[in-house]
């Protein structure tokens, strides 16, 4: 299988934290989700994908290439929306595409209207009086018009409603219904990609805790509720990654080769974890 | 082909792919030969993710029920079908068998239980 992006021995301090010694790869042909808390360094690995942040250490290849000399190339194959404004408040939407639609030989001018039809965005209307979701649609518009190979996005649904957080959806499982094409996208909001990603990259405090497919990050955890006495009397607290209890009860996460039926037994219930469970009871994981 | 997947139910969204769609061939709604949508496009108009679908082709055809033929698609094979009936039929009869053992300890008749499967039967098959 191809990776579209390459870590490789990536290390970068950054303020609080540290990314250090990444080494992983992104498969191409599908959508992967971004995952971590906030202030794990979500941001800072984006900005080393785009090459606007230099590693001290190791490197990103992207599309197998290294920007040391390939950076225009890298690039031009690169769709990004990113959640700050990067557009220049003063202009129209009309004229901000004509900048940005002069970087790429591949602009696709139809693709970009039928986009600002499907959003219902005004061309003539200036970028700072668009809201924060209009702006998310005319980046995204803007991003998908040169037909990259790659589709990067920071938080793209962040602050959006959940009828074009849908939307989005569609938009990007359409997106790479060839094969080719692939889509990496970083969000807090889990259930978003619940459901479409393909694989997860989750960090934690600059770390790598997990890089793989979604499905075999939920199975390989099981959530478990059920009275606190019966925690007590089967000395299984440690077992946990993580739990939480209160006066009716505990539920807390286990991986599912520390479960078995024979000890739990019948008092507990057992339910799949989603990826909110997963994110928050491994929280503090060693 | 229909199919529908529920994000809220707790089961697996593959196993409930694999079901449906293993059903479907079972009661013959899906026929010998049949050409499956192909994994982008299901997991497209589902809206899920493509390895989710991938899972749920690749079990199927473990479990004989389909072909993935390369460069071509999945196809229904069909062949395993009988085997599979006749597995299910035998499990049935086990959960049969176990109810009946449960209506005799409440010390319901033959007449009585038989009365209980006709009414539930009824209600749901019409």
């Amino acid at each position: 299988m191809m990776n579209v992006i390459e870590f490789r021995q990536f290390s970068k301090r950054n303020g609080a934290f540290t990314l250090q010694n990444l080494n992983f790869p992104i498969q191409s042909g599908y959508i992967t989700g971004l995952i971590g808390p906030n202030g794990s360094g979500k941001t800072t690995m984006i900005r080393s994908i785009m090459n606007l942040i230099r590693p001290d250490f190791g490197e990103v290849l992207v599309f197998d290439q290294s920007y040391h000399n390939q950076e225009r190339d890298i690039k031009r194959r690169i769709g990004f929306v990113y959640d700050e404004d990067f557009f220049y408040n003063h202009l129209t939407v009309n004229e901000m595409k004509k900048i940005v639609s002069s970087f790429y030989p591949t602009w696709n001018e139809s693709v970009f209207r039928k986009y600002l039809d499907d959003f219902q965005l005004p061309s003539r209307r200036k970028i700072r009086d668009l809201s924060k979701g209009m702006k998310t649609k005319f980046a995204l518009a803007t991003a998908l018009a040169h037909e990259p190979d790659l589709l990067i996005m920071d938080e793209p649904t962040s602050g959006l409603d959940p009828v074009f957080r849908r939307e989005v959806l569609s938009i990007l499982s359409e997106y790479i219904q060839e094969g080719t094409r692939s889509v990496l996208f970083s969000t807090h909001i889990s259930t978003d990609l619940e459901r479409i990603a393909d694989y997860i990259v989750y960090i934690r405090n600059g770390q790598l805790k997990y890089c793989g497919s979604k499905e075999d990050l939920i199975d390989s955890y099981v959530l478990v509720k059920g009275p606190i006495e019966w925690l007590r009397l089967n000395r299984l607290e440690n077992t946990f990654s993580g739990k939480q209890q209160n006066a009716l009860g505990f539920e807390g996460l286990i991986a599912k080769e520390s479960y078995s039926e024979d000890v739990f037994g019948n008092q507990v219930t057992v339910e799949m974890p989603s990826l909110d469970d997963i994110l928050f009871y491994t929280r503090e994981e060693k | 082909m229909h199919l529908s997947v529920s994000l809220t139910s707790g089961e697996p969204i593959y196993l409930q792919i694999k079901e449906q769609i293993k059903n479907q061939i079972l009661t013959g709604q899906l026929h010998e030969g049949e050409l499956l949508p192909s994994i982008r496009n299901l997991a497209q108009n589902l809206k899920i993710s493509v390895i989710t679908t991938k899972r749920a082709y690749d079990e199927l055809e473990q479990d004989g029920l389909v072909t993935s033929v390369s460069g071509k698609g999945t196809f229904v094979s069909g062949g395993n079908k009988e085997s599979i009936r006749e597995i299910k039929y035998r499990a049935l009869e086990d959960q049969v068998r176990l109810t009946i053992k449960e209506s005799r300890s409440i010390g319901l008749t033959k007449r009585e239980f038989l009365n209980l499967v006709t009414i539930l039967y009824g209600e749901e098959n019409e």
